[in-house]
């Protein structure tokens, strides 16, 4: 209250009274980043709820299949989100997921490393990447386009002669007898609340098998790793000193680094984000698989920075959400989807990704005018 | 002891073969105002840098508060007092007031290993700081980039008082503003000096620098031409001094020259 007395008094002083609007809530709306995603997300729902509600999209096993796929793309498209507020982009991503699911199999199957033991060197192995990406981008003032570009190729390149050096193919099966006794595997590979699907099943609430099993088994890991990376990311992004850093380290570097952000240590901590997140991504569908295919995560990248885009992430850095990019996710996922439910041919789901993207970023340049230009 | 808040002594500066600066020095009192004029590549930059910890002087030595100091980076110069305002101001603009007061500096609450940015309280003090200067923010969370440039020189002003300075160096404040904008600057920092703060006022605009300085140094291709009480020198003076005054008078002449020719 005593603020808001003081801004009038000095509204009087300064005589700047014309200029004064009152905010309308729509306008903090207009204000978030996510605004766009989360239209369109409610977009795509009605749609297919119309076009698609009678057809099973929308059963338990259904909903599950479509989560599935957003949650596998939106576990990169969050990490991706976070490095481009933070200013860069990461090429590398889907080469890293297929790199990393080398990492796992070839150890376990040809060494005979414990799976704990070859997840864990996959993990240090994406820390290693991310912080080289990071490092080389920092200290050369490269931008990231071209390093992480080289790194596309590089990393792929690899995973492929390494492969095919050690098992003379391109695939590596076998992994799935492994997972049972493994003491981590299960973070990775376990649906959660099956009792709740058993329940529902025996409730005759959701499809079943013709053995009395229910179709849909549990919630797939995907989608928990999701949820708690979407909150984590959020978390850190809004309530911690380390997300106002991204932010600025993504909206000004030199200005960041004259009030004393660490904006190299920011930026290379965000590549290390992306290689784990694509080795989160890489563990899960290997695990799931129970192969790993040297061929994993192509072009994952670059639909990962779709899903942050239409989230609401600008390309220029410094602003977006987490949320938006789950969202972005969720929209591809459930298109990707739900186009085998409708008549469409699925040919048009790309051109559909383009059409979407485009529409964001159109739309995001808008926001971003409004935002820094409402004076 | 001196009566001197910060005494910058001598200080010089090479870039290879470049000499960017060449024994330059200043001395400050609290409560002082120094404008440093010099035109475009005088070395003023390089100047500021210094003082901010950016660079290490190859020469010379800083001495704040009757104590030798040497910077390792800017985090130094911000740690004994030293706040720096930058041409660029520093300010994202895309981020919030709030978010732009703390940056680098966030005040932070909870347990060890889970600290959470204290949003809370930095948008009451940033909304309270901005209200001590007559700048009224609607709500801390909107955007910097929504405000004017006066606005958003005075927050960064601001922010550098908030967390310590003593010494206050300010770049250009008044170079990107109209009169209303520059004159609100002028007038904050005026008020800042009154309270003790000391001022180094960078600029090239003598008619900005000259009613509210109380000394002047001109700076001329990285040598430092002398400091001037207010009394000592008149605006014209300081004018002419600046590089570009003389350059001035000798397009004057040769202009006049070149007008006579024509005519003959």
């Amino acid at each position: 209250m005593s603020v808001k007395s003081q801004s009038i008094q000095s509204k009087k002083q300064t005589g700047q009274d014309e200029r004064l609007k009152k905010i309308s809530p729509l306008r903090v709306l207009l204000n978030r980043p996510e605004l766009g995603a989360l239209g369109g997300s409610i977009l795509v729902f009605i749609f297919f709820g119309i076009v698609a509600g009678d057809t099973g999209m929308f059963s338990a096993y259904g909903a599950l299949n479509f989560l599935d796929v957003s949650a596998n793309l939106g576990i990169i498209a969050i990490a991706a989100a976070m490095l481009m507020i933070g200013g860069e982009f990461d090429l590398s991503i889907g080469s890293m997921i297929g790199f990393a699911g080398i990492c796992i199999a070839i150890p376990a199957i040809y060494w005979g490393w414990p799976l704990w033991m070859s997840i864990t060197f996959a993990f240090a192995m994406a820390v290693l990447i991310g912080y080289f990406n990071g490092i080389m981008v920092v200290r050369t003032g490269l931008p990231s386009f071209i390093v992480t570009l080289a790194m596309l190729f590089i990393l792929r390149g690899a995973t492929l002669a390494i492969t095919r050096l050690i098992t003379g193919r391109t695939q590596v099966p076998g992994l799935r007898v492994l997972i049972e006794d493994d003491p981590i595997a299960w973070i990775f590979a376990t649906d959660t609340f099956q009792w709740l699907f058993n329940w529902l099943g025996k409730m005759k609430l959701i499809a079943l098998r013709t053995d009395g099993t229910p179709l849909a088994t549990g919630i797939p890991p995907s989608v928990i790793w999701f949820i708690a990376l979407t909150l984590f990311a959020t978390w850190i992004l809004m309530k911690t000193r380390y997300g106002n850093w991204i932010f600025a380290s993504g909206g000004d570097k030199v200005g960041a680094t004259n009030v004393g952000v660490p904006v190299g240590r920011v930026k290379i901590s965000l590549f290390i984000g992306t290689a784990v997140a694509s080795t989160i991504f890489a563990c899960i569908q290997v695990l799931d698989a129970g192969s790993a295919d040297t061929m994993r995560g192509t072009l994952k990248e670059l639909e990962a920075i779709a899903a942050a885009v239409v989230g609401g992430c600008l390309l220029t850095g410094g602003y977006g959400s987490a949320i938006g990019a789950a969202l972005g996710a969720i929209i591809f996922g459930t298109v990707s989807m739900g186009i085998f439910y409708t008549d469409v041919d699925t040919d048009w789901f790309k051109v559909f990704l383009g059409a979407m993207m485009l529409i964001a970023v159109v739309f995001n340049n808008y926001i971003r005018r409004k935002v820094t230009e409402n004076k | 002891m001196s009566d001197y808040l910060v005494q910058f002594n001598n200080i010089s500066k090479f870039f290879g073969k470049v000499i960017a600066l060449k024994n330059v020095t200043m001395r400050l009192r609290k409560g002082e105002i120094m404008c440093l004029l010099g035109d475009n590549g005088a070395g003023k930059s390089t100047l500021i840098k210094t003082l901010a910890g950016v660079h290490k002087p190859d020469e010379g030595e800083i001495i704040f508060e009757d104590k030798k100091i040497i910077f390792d980076s800017p985090r130094d110069a911000l740690d004994i007092g030293i706040g720096t305002v930058y041409q660029d101001l520093a300010l994202v603009s895309l981020m919030s007031v709030t978010r732009n007061f703390f940056m680098g500096r966030e005040p932070q609450k909870g347990i060890p290993f889970l600290k959470t940015f204290d949003v809370e309280k930095a948008n009451k003090i940033a909304a309270e700081r901005m209200g001590q200067i007559g700048i009224d923010v609607r709500d801390p969370s909107q955007a910097v980039g929504t405000m004017s440039g006066g606005e958003r020189q005075c927050l960064a002003i601001s922010r550098a008082i908030y967390f310590g300075a003593k010494v206050l160096v300010l770049d250009e404040p008044t170079s990107a503003l109209g009169v209303h904008q520059a004159s609100m600057v002028l007038k904050y920092i005026v008020k800042a000096a009154a309270e003790g703060l000391a001022v180094i006022l960078i600029t090239h605009n003598v008619h900005h620098a000259y009613p509210v300085g109380n000394s002047f140094t001109v700076l001329n291709r990285g040598r430092s031409m002398g400091t001037f009480q207010k009394k000592d020198i008149s605006r014209e003076k300081l004018l002419s001094m600046m590089a570009g005054g003389e350059e001035l008078d000798k397009l004057e002449v040769e202009l006049k020259e070149m007008d006579r020719v024509a005519r003959t």
